[in-house]
């Protein structure tokens, strides 16, 4: 369902991804992780068609996202690291966008909708702000929001960021239990070992912009004679601490919210 | 269709839905109005120009369908920061349809602000040569929104950060705003501010406004509606190439 050749991406001087090659099969739950920094979201944007690669190929569904951008785009849904909803809307008001922009005819819009909603708990707040909502009830919203148009392929970056142990373990049931029922395949990132280790059936650890190993949970400890998934990863990607680059993001927030803030709260 | 509809429809909800901003946004044009048009309303007389309200009415208007139309664009710059811009970017939708809605959006956004300005000013005391001279007004702010709403698609899609929202706003609109005529007539003016005032694509929204409203022209009703015509074309392309270009 997913293959990628020899992908490459460099920024300037700086090359974030290093010739990566992967498959990943229909309705197989695969994890891709890594430390900050390793490539992983780099990743994921040039698989989701939002950041050209310098170099190789990447096949969805036997589509080349780059050229068939529209074709793919319909073939995938995507939770990203970062929130993307439209906090001045409605819960139902954000499924039925994204439901108009990915062609769900309106019956089906209507049905699925209601269904997803119920499913992930949010159907009594339907009619509520997302700005009102909670950190887990917003991931929760946007991965019943990626569910929506029935993709071939989910991309779930890092989506249990920031949640409590209990919308965790919610989560991913969601997941497994549709990617049971639909068939979808999943393509997820996370820092926690454990969830990684519950749900993929396979598993992909990048570091430095190469992937350095991959196979099924088992076979990583084996590989590496640990007894965790969490030790394997460490004798895999080492113990050293990676910086990240997030600070300019982080106060442009702010002095966008404070901007907002003198606007009278847009 | 369905994807332009419904980017409309957001920009129109998300402006009716934050009322301190419709009257925040709307304080700016009011105070021009009253503090400017009263103000200068004596020294204008003494002139020989007539009534200072009349004159200036109709570029406040122009100025507040400029800053709502632009700041509409402009705004792309929250959506990428709060996210929501990225999923209109991964939807199957071509990138142009995405640009259209937002825009329309954001122009629908601004005529309505420039309407119930109009409003204020009548309220104030301004009187148009003829009522039906409204419609026809209506024309030239429908033009000046498409315009405005287009350039700042455009420049939402390029900056990334407030500081160049600031850039653009400090060193674009402000200008824009200061050299169209809006506040004071463009005639007799040094001769190199008159070439930067000839430049001034809203110099051309405001005397059509001002013509229709009280029969005063300077380039006169086709010129200003060719000028408008070719600059929404010209921003509108720019847009959607420069949106389309959006890499994350």
């Amino acid at each position: 369902m997913i293959r990628v050749d020899n992908l490459s991406k460099t920024f300037d001087k700086f090359t974030a991804v290093k010739g990566i090659s992967f498959e990943v099969g229909q309705g197989e739950i695969f994890a891709f992780l890594g430390p900050n920094g390793a490539g992983k979201t780099t990743t994921i944007k040039m698989l989701t068609t939002l950041l050209k690669p310098t170099s190789g190929t990447v096949e969805l569904d036997g589509l080349d996202p780059w050229k068939k951008q529209n074709e793919a785009r319909q073939r995938f849904g995507i939770v990203f690291q970062d929130p993307s909803l439209d906090a001045e809307q409605t819960a139902y008001e954000n499924m039925e966008l994204h439901g108009v922009l990915y062609h769900v005819p309106r019956k089906v819009r209507t049905i699925r909708i209601e269904q997803l909603l119920k499913t992930f708990e949010l159907w009594e707040r339907k009619d509520d702000y997302v700005k009102t909502f909670s950190g887990g009830m917003k991931r929760r919203l946007e991965i019943a929001r990626g569910f929506l148009h029935t993709p071939k392929i989910l991309f779930l970056d890092e989506p249990t960021l920031g949640l409590d142990p209990q919308s965790r373990n919610q989560l991913w049931t969601h997941v497994k239990n549709l990617n049971a029922a639909e068939k979808t395949t999943v393509f997820l990132t996370t820092h926690y070992m454990d969830e990684a280790d519950r749900v993929a059936h396979r598993i992909a650890i990048m570091d430095h912009g190469t992937i350095v190993a991959q196979g099924t949970s088992a076979q990583l400890k084996e590989q590496t004679g640990k007894e965790s998934l969490e030790g394997a990863f460490l004798a895999l990607t080492g113990t050293s601490l990676r910086d990240e680059a997030a600070s300019s993001k982080d106060q442009m927030r702010q002095f966008a919210a404070a901007f907002r803030g003198n606007r009278g709260g847009r | 269709m369905a994807a332009i509809y419904i980017l409309w429809l957001r920009e129109l909800k998300r402006y009716v839905r934050s009322r301190v901003q419709i009257v925040v946004s709307l304080g700016q044009p009011t105070l021009y109005l009253l503090a400017l048009g009263f103000g200068f309303g004596p020294v204008f007389q003494k002139a020989g120009q007539g009534n200072y309200l009349q004159f200036m009415a109709p570029g406040v208007v122009g100025m507040t369908v400029l800053f709502s139309s632009v700041f509409s664009g402009i705004a792309m710059l929250f959506d990428r920061q709060f996210g929501f811009l990225k999923e209109t970017l991964v939807a199957p939708v071509p990138r142009i349809y995405i640009m259209i809605g937002r825009t329309l959006g954001g122009a629908t956004v601004a005529m309505i602000q420039g309407g119930l300005i109009l409003i204020f000013c009548l309220i104030a005391g301004f009187r148009p040569q003829h009522w039906f001279a409204i419609p026809a007004a209506y024309l030239f702010v429908a033009m000046i929104a498409i315009v405005f709403a287009a350039l700042g698609t455009s420049i939402g899609s390029v900056i990334q950060d407030m500081q160049g929202f600031q850039l653009v706003m400090n060193f674009l609109v402000l200008p824009i705003f200061f050299l169209s005529g809006a506040l004071y007539p463009l005639t007799n003016l040094p001769k190199v501010m008159t070439w930067i005032t000839h430049a001034d694509p809203l110099a051309y929204g405001v005397d059509g406004l001002r013509g229709v409203l009280i029969s005063t022209w300077k380039f006169g009703f086709q010129m200003d509606l060719m000028v408008l015509t070719i600059l929404a074309v010209v921003f509108l392309s720019a847009g959607a190439w420069l949106f389309s270009r959006i890499q994350l």
